[in-house]
């Protein structure tokens, strides 16, 4: 097998799945989003209004205005991460659902990228939803926000394609437990989602600079609180290398699965 | 013209060689067989041959395209009943074959038109707006049917088809699949239903130990393989009276617990015999398909 052929193949047949996952998203559309939304809605406004009245200040901002921006994030990252581990393990594993695919003239890699942008695609909505709201509530400070968009569909990408490398090593659901409790809660509470970075002890400050989620809430944050964030090269090619290199290791890993 | 050649076949799994090398051709429009107890290298047979699995050796051309290079393009000209349902619950049954249906860049519209038809054949005229969760096991079953069918296959691969299937459902199925060589569609199946076998295919091989140890029609495997006639001794003592006489009176024998199998090619002075015992009950038939596959792959449970 030469080198080529280890890495993934991107080909619009994707689309089929992504349509696939669409219909079902449709038919179950109202709990899914009220699961979606209504979850990290209630974290935002109630520690941003409850919490922020004791506090004067964070970050220079009103505690609502700072949550925000941590809650797109966050909210983006869970939606895509529970998309990639619980709905992608269902389809592949419980339903069954990819051996059917991979029946028709449909390849594995196809599936997998129709899943990726699928869980993508699923976050970006999760992601819009607080950013209308904190719209509505009047916390967006200029159009600069829309830059917002491909940002959150850019986090969606990365934490679905780290999502899929532990579903393809999850021998069941509780497999997922170790990745949220291990990875996905103390990144939240490391990247500055909640609180400052800066009021970390240095050596977690070390550790939040790798995290892909304090990248995506630095660049996230300015531009809702109508600046332009600084050092946006790094942080985006720091985002999209999380992407580029798991997306291809949870590729290897599900053909080993499943192609043995 | 072939629509499956496998020839020198082999997969293994670690030091396991699950598939030993494995030749064998179908022709278009002819139902093939593959029979063999658990763990023979069916399932494994047909996810190679579908370029599902690799690396393996030896050669494939599936619906003439080399597999697994170009096992994706061979798999257009396809249709699979898996093993294990995995039709969308989520979906209708028009919709699980519309979703199916897209997989094959089919159109909206084409896979549309086609959904009737397909719903008529499998005997779901009207239950097109079914859920998943009022089906039967049978009415998903053809529905599965309906669904390889959605791409007019040219091969169609049915992996244990019946299993777990009441007697009216595996009817219904097989009057299905009967129709499908009369219009030019191939068939492979496996099965360990002799009667399954024996009733739908032209051909077909018996599997064990990744390898194929018989293969021909239904009736030429009984005639090479097996005494025409059976006499099956039942009794709480058949097993003592085999000892005394069962090998004068048949040309070959079997006991397993309390029945005795005799398979000899004049049954006469057996039956006549047998007349005269008290205790013991028997039951004469003609040697069929089940016969050939015990004798060949024995009588130990295979789990």
């Amino acid at each position: 097998m030469n080198a080529a052929a280890l890495l993934p193949s991107l080909n619009l047949r994707f689309v089929a799945i992504w349509r696939r996952n669409f219909l079902v998203w449709r038919k179950l559309a109202i709990p899914s989003v009220l699961g979606n939304l209504a979850d990290p809605m209630i974290y935002m406004l109630g520690l941003g209004y409850g919490l922020g009245r004791l506090l004067p200040e964070v970050g220079g901002v009103s505690y609502i205005s700072f949550i925000a921006a941590g809650t797109v994030c966050y909210s983006t990252m869970n939606s895509a991460t529970f998309e990639a581990l619980y709905s992608g393990f269902s389809r592949m594993h419980v339903q069954r659902t990819w051996d059917a695919i991979m029946n028709a003239p449909v390849d594995l890699d196809d599936v997998l990228l129709g899943e990726l942008v699928w869980a993508a695609s699923k976050s970006f909505l999760s992601g819009m939803a607080i950013l209308l709201v904190a719209w509505i509530i009047g916390l967006i400070a200029s159009p600069l926000a829309l830059w917002v968009l491909p940002l959150v569909f850019l986090t969606g990408l990365t934490f679905a394609a780290m999502g899929l490398i532990v579903t393809a090593l999850a021998p069941s659901y509780d497999f997922f437990l170790y990745y949220f409790t291990l990875f996905v809660t103390p990144m939240g509470l490391l990247s500055g989602v909640f609180f400052p970075g800066d009021q970390l002890p240095a050596v977690l400050q070390t550790v939040a600079a790798v995290l892909p989620l304090s990248h995506a809430v630095d660049l996230v944050r300015p531009l809702l609180l109508g600046h332009r964030p600084e050092a946006v090269v790094a942080h985006l090619a720091i985002l999209t290398a999380y992407l580029v290199v798991s997306y291809p290791i949870a590729v290897a890993l599900t053909r080993r699965r499943l192609l043995k | 013209m072939a629509s499956l050649r496998v020839t020198g076949l082999r997969k293994r799994y670690g030091t396991m060689e699950v598939v030993a090398g494995v030749s064998f051709e179908i022709k278009r429009g002819e139902c093939f067989g593959l029979l063999g107890p658990n763990g023979a290298g069916k399932t494994t047979t047909l996810r190679c041959v579908l370029g599902l699995t690799g690396p393996v050796s030896g050669e494939i051309r599936l619906c003439g395209l080399p597999v697994p290079a170009r096992a994706r393009e061979a798999r257009m000209r396809v249709g699979i009943v898996p093993q294990v349902d995995n039709l969308d619950p989520d979906f209708t049954v028009a919709e699980n074959l519309l979703v199916y249906g897209r997989y094959f860049g089919l159109a909206d519209a084409a896979i549309r038109g086609r959904i009737a038809g397909l719903l008529e054949f499998a005997g779901l005229a009207g239950r097109a707006d079914a859920n998943m969760r009022d089906l039967s096991g049978g009415m998903k079953r053809r529905l599965t049917l309906a669904r390889a069918l959605i791409n007019d296959p040219e091969l169609l691969v049915l992996d244990e088809p019946t299993t777990g299937l009441d007697p009216q459902a595996r009817h219904l199925i097989w009057e299905r699949l009967k129709a499908l060589p009369q219009r030019g569609v191939t068939v492979l199946l496996t099965t360990h239903f002799m009667d399954e076998a024996e009733r739908l295919c032209h051909r077909l091989a018996i599997m064990d130990h990744g390898r194929l140890i018989a293969e021909g029609t239904p009736r030429d495997l009984i005639a090479r393989h097996i005494e025409p006639q059976v006499v099956e001794v039942y009794g709480e003592d058949a097993a003592g009276w085999a000892r005394e006489n069962a090998s004068r009176l048949s040309s070959r024998f079997e006991v397993t617990g309390e029945t005795v199998f005799c398979y000899l090619a004049d049954s006469d002075p057996l039956l006549a015999h047998l007349d005269e015992q008290r205790g013991l009950r028997y039951l004469h038939r003609p040697a069929n398909l089940e016969d050939v596959f015990l004798k060949l792959t024995g009588r130990e449970l295979r789990d």
